[in-house]
């Protein structure tokens, strides 16, 4: 089989003295939608963060299409296929959505900046809709769909996930479900944290379960939804 | 007809140059604030050094070389802002990067010390008596005689103030309103974090927002320079925390309100020091800042941003 994209090796990560993760191995093949569900506070952003290179690992190995990326200051590691829409969303409330994407295409020309704006746009129409009106006014499905937006305009070929569906409403949360899987069908490689783990699971090829900082299950989603333990702890009983 | 009006104009030219000069400076403090948080206390020195450059500048070349006085100026003034320029990253490399995470104090502390160390290096290198500025910018852009003998009166110098504070003001607000570098800065004041994750190196945009504010300062610096004749390593802490007021007074963190801060603060210092004794001029000064910090924290142009979370 061919080597993995992301391949996670054994990673150890600290806050402070804190251990938040305790030797995580994970890895996620070109083309796949792999999640990672767990409870509140067991390590899945802090694992989706190592990724970032925030915080860094204290030891243990990150490798991206074979480059080992463990030890790149953040915006190398950003430049180079992989993007975020992080926990919080956090777009940039006083930009307009304009802005928003178009720093998502920080490095790329005006073309494909056009051009990947219309793509966005034609994925997300209430982002055309609302494409001058400054980003902290709108809801907070509308901000997420602009988290996902800007991080496209990076063109990745692996895309984090943290949480889209936090805090919307579930009209919202199948739609954008449904656009995590159009993105995979473009190509893009999909690694989603979730805490909605019924969802999750349905849509992933695969899945990881975290607790206290180390995986404990790994299976096909199909696998795990069907798994009587994740079904007591997550998908309740 | 009184002397009222006339008194009135003449003030309002002075109060408008002289503000002009406190919103150059005031940006670069606004730019730095918003976008790491810290008080650059040594941003005073920075235009005091741009003042000692353009004379530098102007001494080397000398009178003799027989150019043109406005080729003069602009030589002064693009030499200074590039050296200067040179300095505002320096200092930011040398004396607040490497405290980068550290509590907030930290790096205040790091820019009083740097703000002595660059009045203390101006002051041996240049001795600390006031050095005269040529005379280079005369006469008059117009003269007003009232009926009643009074005269109002705008010269070059203040005119060129005035004239070139806006232009730069202007050209600023475009670029941070339009240009991919303006985006970067404005995305990073909101969010650093995120814009790494963007894959922006934040590391330059902070850098840029030192030299873009030190650039200022120093056509600030040689300006002024021109305009009052003389200079000492002394006129940079002064003038450092008006322009520091002014960027409070309009609202830290927002470049319109150091504009306006400015410009406020130059124009009630000119009414004060004309209509009250001349020692009362600070006194009215800050007397401002206090009011609009006991009824207006934010600064007057100063606001958060409505976030939805």
């Amino acid at each position: 089989m061919a080597e993995p994209m992301l391949q996670v090796e054994n990673v150890h990560t600290f806050y402070g003295k804190i251990e938040a993760l305790k030797g995580v191995s994970l890895e996620v093949n070109r083309g796949e939608i792999v999640t990672l569900i767990g409870a509140n506070g067991a390590g899945k952003t802090t694992l989706l963060m190592t990724l970032c290179g925030t915080p860094r690992a204290a030891s243990g190995h990150i490798r991206f299409e074979g480059r080992d990326i463990t030890q790149l200051p953040t915006h190398e590691i950003m430049r180079d296929g992989i993007a975020v829409s992080p926990e919080g969303r956090r777009i940039f409330p006083g930009l307009t959505v304009l802005e928003n994407l178009q720093m998502g295409g920080f490095f790329a020309d005006k073309a494909q900046i056009e051009e990947d704006v219309e793509r966005v746009f034609s994925l997300f129409p209430r982002l055309r809709e609302r494409h001058s009106q400054r980003a902290g006014t709108m809801s907070g499905g509308e901000q997420q769909m602009l988290a996902i937006g800007r991080a496209l305009m990076m063109r990745p070929r692996l895309l984090l996930l943290d949480e889209p569906s936090l805090g919307l409403a579930p009209l919202i949360i199948a739609q954008i479900f449904q656009i995590v899987e159009e993105i995979r069908a473009e190509g893009v490689t999909v690694f989603l944290v979730e805490q909605n783990a019924h969802r999750a699971l349905a849509l992933a090829d695969r899945g990881y379960v975290i607790e206290n900082g180390s995986i404990v299950l790994a299976d096909s989603g199909q696998a795990l939804l069907a798994n009587a333990d994740v079904r007591k702890a997550y998908l309740g009983g | 007809m009184n002397e009222f009006l006339p008194q009135f104009l003449q003030q309002l030219i002075n109060g408008l140059s002289l503000g002009s000069i406190y919103a150059l400076i005031a940006i670069g403090y606004t730019m730095v604030y918003g976008i790491i948080g810290m008080i650059n206390f040594a941003h005073g020195e920075v235009f005091m050094i741009g003042a000692y450059v353009g004379l530098v500048t102007l001494t080397a070349i000398g009178a003799a070389a027989g150019l043109p006085v406005w080729l003069l100026v602009v030589i002064a003034v693009l030499v200074s802002v590039l050296v200067t320029s040179a300095y505002g990253w320096a200092i930011e490399r040398v004396a607040y990067r490497p405290l980068r995470g550290s509590p907030r104090l930290v790096p205040l502390i790091s820019a009083i010390g740097m703000s002595i160390f660059l009045q203390n290096y101006v002051h041996l290198a240049q001795g600390s008596r006031d050095m005269p500025m040529p005379d280079l910018i005369t006469g008059y852009l117009f003269q007003h005689e009232f009926a009643n003998g009074f005269t109002v009166s705008m010269s070059n110098s203040r005119a060129l103030i005035i004239f070139v504070a806006i232009a730069l003001m202007v050209a600023l607000t475009l670029y941070i309103g339009r240009s991919r570098m303006g985006r970067a800065c404005r995305a990073c004041s909101q969010d650093m974090g995120m814009a790494n994750l963007l894959g922006i190196d934040t590391n330059r945009v902070i850098s840029f927002t030192f030299v873009l504010g030190a650039a200022l300062a120093a056509v600030g610096g040689v300006l002024i320079g021109l305009s009052v004749g003389k200079i000492n390593p002394f006129i940079g802490f002064v003038v450092g925390v008006k322009a520091f007021t002014a960027a409070v007074l309009g609202g830290i963190g927002s470049i319109p309100g150091a504009m306006l801060g400015g410009a406020l603060l130059g124009i009630t210092e000119t009414f004060a020091s004309a209509y009250l004794p001349t020692e009362y001029k600070d006194v009215v000064a800050f007397s401002l800042l206090v009011l609009i910090l006991l009824f207006r924290p934010t600064g007057l142009l100063g606001r958060p941003d409505v976030e939805k979370v």
